[in-house]
């Protein structure tokens, strides 16, 4: 019986190595015929749901609508089809590491598309780094991109901070209570999550800055499924505004409870998946006046067209936070190889300093972040318009009191 | 002589490995490793048991997050012991107070534990510390990894080989087939399996604490992700879970099915695992040797 | 505010009371661990959105129909898998360990379905979301409607398991699956049977919980892990101790959320299903065996 184990086992091991080698083949590239450009992104697991929204379909209209105008173009004036090389990461990170190198060890992509998620684009910041590639994180929002950006030199931050958004929704809020529209007393409840938190951390101190009393202030774990005491506790507070630092699942169900129960602050507040197109819907077709995180510039006929093209390729229309933006980066990514070429360098360099013309208008990085962004939107006329900042060319003036549900 | 050297010269071999592979390969070697690490550390306490515990993760788990807390304030090997003596203190409480659990509580209760231990970190860190998300900026390469988890697998086997051998490994044997037979030969239950059980959490643990600077940044939803309890089993059992060389028959195979699948079938992968548990359990209760010596014995009955 | 404590925390276990009452079933009859329970509770849900929407069938009239659908599901499910591993383990406890694996394959095996059918964006539908006041507290009305439904179902079901001789041989099957064919009780069939409506009751939970509640085709864990935690609460077969640690659950979330801190409601939830498991596991109104 020893005997055999240890045959069987060697066996095994050669089967493995043969195996191993069969996976590390790869596919020899036709040098020249075509640009292969590779992304890792969640198909399953939790992190699907966000990756089914906001990455996946701009990828995929990305890649469609350069194909069917013959190519990316190069300096030369050529112009190369796109092959794509896609792997599932399962929401793990530790698949997603292994995927980033076997996209660029292995099938030697020229580009790589970042996943989506703060997280797994931290995982693969040294990686990217390490291979030269360019990453152009969007869906990462984080305090710390200046020194992400300063880190890894050839990785971009699109999205901004927690504190920005906190910032911009205090400054919405600032201006009506200084109008006599709104009382100085705020109810927040964040998700105990690395977004909710960086949210809720730069929120808390911009409120007492303006002179903000934080009525109520608590935070629910991931995963909650009842808001009715959540949302009670709050409308008990007397604050006029309710602001919550919420995932998808909480902020439909924190507007659906607030509707049951009659609760009508005069400032509804959700973050991600208020800017979903679904969310009229949620709201039972009474999301008038629910602001949220994000908002594009509904009336500027790029966005128009891009959310046109959008709803026909994919079937529904974008997000209207990060999926402009997520698709304005592939936009720059095609004009810097138009520019340059793909040399990783002085593809990053173009990225760095150039003036790219996308979907959300002129996008100029500063040291490497996207700084020209929306924070606030609200949802007015059936569309879902930024309002913050105001000063911002297309921004729109915001309705408070929001109307009852 | 020869049951020695062997496995040292394959041990040797396989640590030669990145002289030659890609970046990708050794991606692979370190995906491989530690899953025949994790796979072989939880057999050695459920595979003679029989106590299927879905704790895998909440040792894996805090071994990383361990290295996330500790990685700028100590030196990576005292962070390591920190990390295992974490590993070893939880164990010892969960172990003393709950392998008095039998079948199907002590599966639960063990999914419960992982979930438990997520949720305080994560109200710990919101309300006590202020911040969720930790970074991990260790310099240390793929190949580090590889060799750290080489090192650990290696050590996993040595240890289980060791025990089966040991009065230990045969008081195990009889706890599972029957408790009550080995409280009457004078076993110590508690302690036997207390032992086993502490031994494979220090692992598991370690192994968390190896692999955790490929993630660079660590929050509790991405460390405690329950499909790392999953996949550690179910490649174990496919090997069988009782066998020295078990858990690594079933993890290799099994692993490198699944990068495959996640190239060529992105969004069925699910559909897949699945089948899997259920081929196991229909056609190879007992794993693969199991399988394949009972296949060997019917041809030669039916030949004699 | 105690009122409202109380209200809310009671109209929210009897969601969680629904939601358990299919698995104890399952567990204390078919002695089936299902812990792709959650998944079967998602395809009602799934299915009667899918109708809602694309077919503009009342969910209230799915309500009525997925449970049969439910119940020749899980009627199929164990004939073909779970009927194998119990003539398999021929009474030992090889059969825990056993159904354990295997709904767990099943669990996955769901989920990736319901993966390439609905895809893996979150599900929401508006049905009788609007408010009702209960002694001055507004309760939404679909939620209250669960609650009905929990009531009912869990009341005619603790009337048959205790006033008819079906439910006299369900008990006996329970509590002496090795004796009961003794009496002329075919077991598999009376197994077979709690399985199945375990699986409708899966449903009902499943259909009542899309009409109030965001749902996506990868979080059928979370129900699993509900019901479970409900389950050995009430001790593992024990419908009323189901439906009371049920309500007694809701009311804990309530009062923990209202008087310590909303953030350590799951926190709270597994410590005390941890302690029931290590102090009373055979439930806490169970008797000890």
């Amino acid at each position: 019986m020893t005997t055999f184990t240890r045959r069987a086992t060697l066996g095994a091991l050669l089967l493995t190595a043969a195996s191993s080698l069969a996976l590390t083949a790869g596919t020899a590239q036709a040098e020249g015929e075509t640009i292969t450009i590779g992304y890792a992104v969640a198909r399953t697991g939790p992190s699907a749901t966000g990756a089914g929204i906001t990455t996946i379909p701009n990828y995929e209209l990305w890649v469609d609508t350069v194909n069917k105008a013959g190519g990316l173009k190069l300096p030369d004036g050529s112009q190369k089809m796109i092959e794509v090389v896609e792997y599932d990461d399962r929401s793990s990170n530790e698949d997603l590491v292994r995927a980033i190198e076997r996209l660029a060890a292995q099938d030697k992509v020229d580009l790589i598309l970042p996943p989506w998620g703060t997280g797994p684009n931290l995982a693969i910041a040294p990686l990217m780094a390490r291979f030269g590639y360019p990453q152009l994180a969007v869906t990462a929002v984080t305090d710390k991109a200046p020194e992400f950006a300063a880190r890894w030199d050839r990785s971009y931050w699109m999205l901004g901070g927690g504190h920005d958004y906190a910032k911009g929704l205090v400054d919405v809020l600032a201006a009506a209570r200084d109008a006599g529209t709104i009382n100085n007393k705020v109810a927040v409840v964040s998700v105990a999550d690395g977004f909710g938190i960086d949210l809720i951390n730069g929120a808390r101190p911009a409120f007492e800055a303006a002179g903000f009393e934080l009525a109520y202030d608590a935070t629910y774990p991931l995963g909650t499924s009842d808001f009715a005491t959540l949302l009670n506790d709050a409308q008990g507070s007397g604050a006029d505004s309710f602001v919550a630092f919420s995932y998808p699942p909480g902020s439909f169900g924190m507007t659906k409870t607030a509707q049951s129960m009659g609760y009508n602050p005069k400032v509804f507040y959700v973050s991600v998946g208020g800017a979903f197109p679904i969310y009229p819907g949620i709201a039972d077709g009474n999301a008038e006046g629910v602001m949220a995180i994000g908002g594009v510039d509904a009336d500027s006929p790029a966005i128009q067209d891009y959310f046109a093209r959008h709803t026909a390729f994919v079937g529904n229309p974008p997000d209207s936070w990060a999926s402009a933006i997520t698709y304005a980066s592939l936009e720059m990514l095609a004009q810097a190889v138009e520019r340059v070429g793909l040399d990783h360098a002085a593809l990053a360099a173009e990225l760095s300093n150039g003036t790219f013309e996308t979907v959300i208008g002129e996008v100029k990085l500063e040291d490497n972040q996207l700084r020209d962004l929306w924070w606030v939107g609200q949802w007015q006329g059936g569309a879902f318009r930024a309002v913050n900042p105001g000063d911002k060319a297309g921004a729109a003036t915001p309705v408070i009191p929001k109307p009852e549900w | 002589m020869m049951r020695i050297i062997l496995p040292l010269a394959g041990l040797v071999l396989l640590a030669l490995l990145p002289l030659w592979l890609s970046d990708y390969g050794l991606g692979l070697m370190v995906g491989a490793a530690t899953y025949v690490t994790l796979a072989s550390a939880w057999a050695l306490f459920s595979g003679h048991t029989h106590y299927v515990s879905l704790a895998t993760v909440a040792f894996y788990g805090i071994g990383a997050y361990t290295v996330a807390v500790l990685n700028e304030v100590l030196p990576y090997p005292l962070v390591l012991m920190v990390a295992g003596a974490m590993g070893a203190g939880l164990a010892l409480i969960v172990g003393l107070s709950t392998l008095r659990l039998k079948g199907v509580y002590f599966v639960i209760f063990s999914f419960g534990l992982a979930e438990l231990i997520r949720q305080l970190i994560t109200w710990y860190e919101v309300n006590v510390t202020g911040t969720l998300g930790r970074y991990i900026f260790l310099e240390i390469t793929t190949a580090g990894i590889y060799w750290q988890m080489l090192g650990l697998g290696a050590l996993t086997l040595a240890l289980t080989a060791w025990i089966h051998r040991n009065r230990l490994g045969l008081a195990l044997r009889v706890i599972g087939d029957d408790e009550a037979v080995a409280a009457h030969s004078g076993i110590h239950l508690a302690r036997v399996k207390l032992i086993a059980f502490v031994l494979s959490a220090v692992i598991l643990t370690l192994a968390g604490a190896i692999t955790s600077p490929r993630y660079v940044y660590v929050e509790p939803s991405i460390v405690f992700n329950p499909t790392v309890s999953f996949l550690t089993v179910i490649m174990a059992l496919l090997g069988g879970a009782n066998r020295l060389c078990g858990p690594m028959l079933g993890a290799v195979p099994l692993f490198l099915l699944f990068e495959w699948l996640s190239a060529h079938f992105p969004d069925s992968y699910p559909i897949f695992l699945g089948l899997m548990f259920i081929a196991v359990v229909f056609v190879l209760p007992n794993g693969v040797i199991a399988g394949v010596e009972t296949l060997r014995h019917k041809l030669r009955e039916a030949r004699s | 505010m105690i009122v409202t404590t109380l209200i809310l925390g009671l109209v929210l276990g009897g969601t969680y009371a629904l939601l358990a009452l299919g698995l104890t079933l399952q567990y204390g009859i078919a002695r089936i661990m299902n812990l792709a329970y959650g998944e079967l509770t998602l395809i009602a849900a799934f299915g009667l959105v899918a109708l809602f929407q694309q077919a503009g069938i009342s969910p209230l009239l799915s309500l009525l129909v997925l449970p049969v659908l439910g119940y020749g599901l899980g009627w199929i499910l164990y004939q073909g898998m779970m009927r194998p591993l119990v003539a398999r383990s021929d009474g030992t406890g090889r059969l825990e360990v056993d159904s354990i694996l295997a709904t767990f394959g099943l669990l996955f095996l769901i989920q990736g379905l319901l993966l390439l059918a609905f895809g893996a964006n979150f599900t929401s539908i508006s049905y009788l979301d609007r408010g009702v006041s209960i002694l001055g507290v507004s309760v939404a009305l679909n939620r209250l409607i669960a609650f009905g439904i929990c009531v009912l179902s869990g009341g005619a079901l603790v009337w048959a398991l205790n006033r008819t001789t079906w439910g006299l041989r369900m008990r006996a099957v329970a509590l002496t699956p090795g004796s009961a064919p003794l009496v002329g009780i075919d077991v598999n069939r009376i197994a077979r049977q709690g399985f199945a409506i375990g699986t409708a009751l899966a449903c009902v939970a499943g259909a009542s919980i899309s009409m109030y509640q965001t749902f996506s085709a990868t979080g059928g864990v979370i129900f699993t892990m509900k019901a479970l935690v409900i389950v050995i609460m009430g001790g593992v077969g024990n419908v009323p101790g189901a439906l009371i640690a049920g309500l007694a659950l809701g009311l804990l979330e309530t009062f923990v959320a209202t008087a310590i801190d909303p953030g350590l409601t799951l926190a709270a939830t597994f410590t005390i299903f941890l302690a029931v498991l290590l102090w009373r596991p055979q439930g806490l109104f169970g008797a000890r065996s």
